[in-house]
């Protein structure tokens, strides 16, 4: 579509502006006397809610020698309370026609029921419940923990990007907790007891180190007054400062192999990057968030057409970059090279995209493609109660409030192609980079990995 | 006109009978068959359009047709080469996406509702559906990734389980087929033509749209989309599904867990049992966190992060599975256990309990079920693609409040015998 004129496209955006303003829920806010922060977006399409309770606490928060604490403690919270007895959570979920779920990451960890309407308060109910009355009994452990093994087998172990990823994150930080992994080193695992799940628990979990989120077919002045009574009787405690830590900088480029089971090689390229700290001033983070976008933000972006179409070098290539964390940010590329092309191969061709924006910049029609795929992407995640909790929930984790979300996206909508240059220019050098490879290896020759040490309980 | 007035007809009785989603049904001219929802809420338009056209019906010694022909229809299409195509998506804002299985094979589009979006998304897809060119570079270039793609998969546990359970439930049948190196390799730019011009006919076309537009608009979407598709042969019916033998594969592989399945072949789509089985699998492995497979294996025993069995009705009878990933060492045991827990629930069936749970949430819960416009589509795709009622949704909730402890242990009786089961293992000890 390069004889689309510009002016074309601005009515485009124009329209779908329009449609936006039209698809948008209303939201709501209110702070309890406990600390805890309910926020509730209204969306009557459908007699249904999303209700979700987030800590500000994840991985990141841990020490060495209990990583993987904070998503075994996520596990151990649906183990029952005083009142709630073990398994009796999901089932008073399941009764109540809904499905629950749970997760952590890095910088947070959530808990979730969809549930028909009339049913969120006996929800709240059971969270407030479990907010404060955990019983963490030792044999539930002992059986959990077994679990949360075999969870790290499927996710890591056994998959060989789970594995690159995870080196590339140790191999990335030196000093920064983002080296540990989400679910935990296996021998931390190993060791881990209840008594660490519960210091965890005592030490993160109140109501003002917490935020509810409401989204669905409901009326806010009720989900407040439901959350006052269940959450409200919740009492606050004193939460430790979470420490505020800082990579070193980098002194050069670091490499690192990983061996394992697979046909094709695989490839990732991570930069330090920085985050989103000031929604109004910062500029960078919106424009990296556009290269990101202008690289592998849609079908038609550059690192598909150019490598996967074009010169045929990847079976697929990418570009991640988020700027709402709150540790550290990474800019990265990645990529599986087809076959007969090698993983050196891809490397030189994914810097050259980044070469030809450094030196070349990028157009205005294809900024104006990625505005374009920003709207839409708003529109389109109306039909998502999920979506939009999750949103919000996100922007709420790392310090913003849901009022940012839309700002945000008007900044990044903003950035300019000089702009983008600029970052490209600034923040791809050698210096700030870490390469992860994978390494196949023929199945034949893989022999099964002795048994490691049995858990001490 | 005869077809037009049997049309009103349905519309009628369905508007009559849908409380809660009213889906409106007619043939268009072409002979295409649609479902129209019209849901206002959202300046958003979804629309699925599937053949019968699954990769069960790949050519026997070139398996991989199906998906390969569908993929290269959106790299190619009247003037347009792929980057024309992807670009012009981009610039509208529309998401053009699509879906194989062994069944049905299609296309789905999302696009803002605005009149000139709408049309322009509209006549992409037009063009993709009805006038593929099917580029010979293209082709090299997508047989070349999808055999890297078969490549890797052949070294994953997951995959490797995946094949062989298939392989192993339906033997020679189609539904056990999947692609090779050998048989991608073989396919050529004639076989994605025929394979089209055979499948792609507006008599077996089923479109589905939900959201904002009027039925009149629907109906000139549904006509426009279908008008210029080829004539279409009849389909090759697929051959009978015959039931296995009770059987145990053993695949070595080096993983640090096993993956294991149990299965057969057990039922399809608009089987009056549907509906008993649905209610007995939930107590079984379907009901996520609360159901036996998951208490017995995981929360007693901590065996396992994720066991779970379930069934997928498809035209012929379609797969029960269960399955599960385990520490190698631990394998066997963890088997044994499934074992048990499936020989006492077809022996004694679910609890009274248990049914009355089942039944709760499924019925409480069906509301989560239909509250998206993307979850009505595929609704919509399903009921069309099967021809099941056209009050589905309605019915749904009603026949599972229906289902009696002993229409569970009979529908079990006759759809999951243990003297067809197969397992396969795959990195056991």
């Amino acid at each position: 579509m390069t004889r689309l004129s510009k002016r074309f496209l601005f009515a485009l955006v124009f329209a779908l502006a329009s449609c936006l303003a039209r698809a948008a829920g209303q939201t709501y806010e209110k702070t309890l006397s406990n600390g805890l922060k309910v926020i509730v977006q209204e969306d009557h399409r459908a007699p249904t809610v999303v209700h979700m309770v987030w800590y500000r606490i994840g991985a990141m928060d841990e020490v060495d020698g209990t990583s993987g604490v904070a998503h075994v403690l996520e596990h151990m919270m649906f183990k029952g309370t005083r009142k709630v007895g073990p398994g009796e959570f999901n089932k008073r979920v399941a009764d109540a026609g809904g499905r629950d779920n749970a997760f952590t990451s890095l910088d947070y960890t959530a808990y979730f029921q969809q549930v028909p309407r009339n049913r969120l308060g006996e929800m709240m109910m059971l969270e407030a419940d479990r907010m404060a009355n955990l019983v963490i009994r030792r044999d539930d452990f002992a059986k959990e923990i077994k679990v949360v093994m075999e969870e790290r087998r499927l996710r890591t172990e056994d998959r060989p990007e789970g594995l690159v990823h995870e080196t590339l994150m140790a191999t990335a930080y030196q000093a920064h907790p983002y080296r540990r992994p989400i679910i935990g080193w296996m021998q931390d695992l190993m060791n881990m007891t209840a008594d660490d799940a519960r210091a965890w628990y005592r030490r993160w979990y109140t109501p003002n180190n917490a935020y509810v989120v409401v989204v669905g077919d409901v009326d806010k002045d009720e989900v407040f007054r439901l959350a006052e009574r269940y959450y409200g009787k919740v009492k606050r405690r004193a939460v430790p400062q979470a420490k505020l830590y800082l990579e070193p900088p980098q002194r050069g480029i670091k490499r690192v192999v990983v061996k394992a089971p697979a046909k094709l090689p695989y490839l990732v390229m991570a930069w330090k990057a920085p985050k989103l700290q000031d929604v109004d001033r910062d500029r960078e983070p919106y424009a990296l968030e556009m290269l990101a976008g202008i690289l592998d933000g849609h079908e038609a972006a550059r690192l598909a057409r150019n490598l996967v179409r074009g010169s045929r070098i990847a079976v697929s290539a990418g570009a991640g970059y988020d700027f709402t964390v709150r540790g550290q940010a990474l800019f990265t590329l990645s990529g599986t090279p087809l076959e007969g092309r090698s993983a050196a191969e891809l490397e030189q061709a994914l810097r050259a995209e980044i070469a030809r924006i450094q030196k070349e910049g990028v157009s205005a029609e294809e900024l104006e493609r990625v505005k374009t795929q920003i709207i839409a992407s708003e529109v389109y995640k109306r039909d998502s109660m999920m979506a939009q909790a999750m949103e919000i929930g996100r922007a709420e984790a790392v310090g913003f409030s849901w009022r940012d979300i839309d700002r945000m996206l008007e900044k990044v909508r903003s950035v300019s192609a000089e702009e983008v240059r600029a970052v490209a220019n600034k923040y791809f050098s050698d210096d700030n980079l870490t390469v992860a490879v994978l390494d196949p290896q023929p199945l034949e020759q893989a022999a099964p990995r002795p048994p490691a040490a049995a858990p001490r309980h | 006109m005869k077809k037009k007035l049997l049309g009103l007809i349905v519309l009628v009785f369905a508007a009559a009978a849908q409380a809660g989603v009213a889906i409106q049904h007619w043939t268009a001219p072409s002979g295409a068959r649609v479902y129209f929802v019209e849901s206002r809420a959202l300046p958003i338009v979804d629309v699925n359009v599937d053949f019968a056209a699954g990769a069960a019906y790949d050519p026997a010694d070139k398996s991989g047709v199906a998906g390969l022909m569908r993929a290269l229809m959106g790299a190619g299409a009247g003037d347009l080469d792929e980057e024309k195509i992807a670009g012009r998506l981009v610039d509208i804002g529309a998401r053009l996406g699509g879906a194989t299985d062994l069944d049905r094979a299609g296309f789905s589009l999302r696009t803002l509702s605005s009149p000139k979006e709408r049309a322009a998304a509209l006549d992409l897809m037009r063009t993709v559906l009805q006038a593929p060119t099917f580029p010979e570079a293209v082709l090299e270039r997508e047989k070349a990734r999808t055999i890297a793609g078969i490549r890797e998969a052949d070294t994953r546990p997951d995959s490797i389980l995946s094949k062989r359970f298939w392989a192993a439930v339906y033997g020679g049948h189609p539904y056990g087929r999947n692609p090779t190196v050998d048989s991608v390799q073989r396919i050529t730019r004639d076989d994605l033509l025929q394979f089209y011009r055979s499948h792609y006919g507006a008599k077996s076309a089923v479109v589905s749209v939900i959201g904002d537009l009027s039925r009149a608009e629907a109906e000139e979407l549904a006509q426009r989309l279908t008008d210029g598709l080829p004539p279409g042969a009849d389909n090759a019916r697929l051959p009978r599904v015959t039931l296995p033998e009770k059987d145990t594969v053993r695949i070595p592989h080096p993983a640090a867990q096993a993956h294991v399945a149990l299965g057969l072949p057990a039922v399809r789509r608009g089987d009056p049992d549907y509906f008993p089985l649905l209610v007995g699998n939930y107590v079984l492995g379907g009901g996520g966190f609360v159901s036996r497979l998951t208490k017995e294996v995981r929360e007693k025993r901590g065996y396992a992060y994720s066991v779970y069995s379930y069934f997928h009705p498809l035209r012929l009878e379609g797969p029960f599975q269960v399955g599960l990933q385990t520490k190698r060492e631990q394998a066997a045991e963890a088997v044994q256990v499934v074992q048990a827990t499936l020989e006492d629930f077809l022996e004694r069936g679910p609890t009274a309990a248990e049914l009355a749970t089942a039944k709760q949430n499924l019925i409480d819960g069906f509301g989560l079920r239909i509250d998206s416009n993307r979850k009505i589509l595929e609704y919509l795709a399903v009921i069309g693609f099967y021809q099941l009622p056209l009050t589905y949704l309605d019915d749904f909730p009603k026949l599972v409040a229906k289902v009696s402890a002993e229409d569970v242990r009979a529908a079990f009786r006759r759809h999951v015998r243990p003297e067809n089961m197969v397992t396969v293992t795959v990195a056991a000890d």
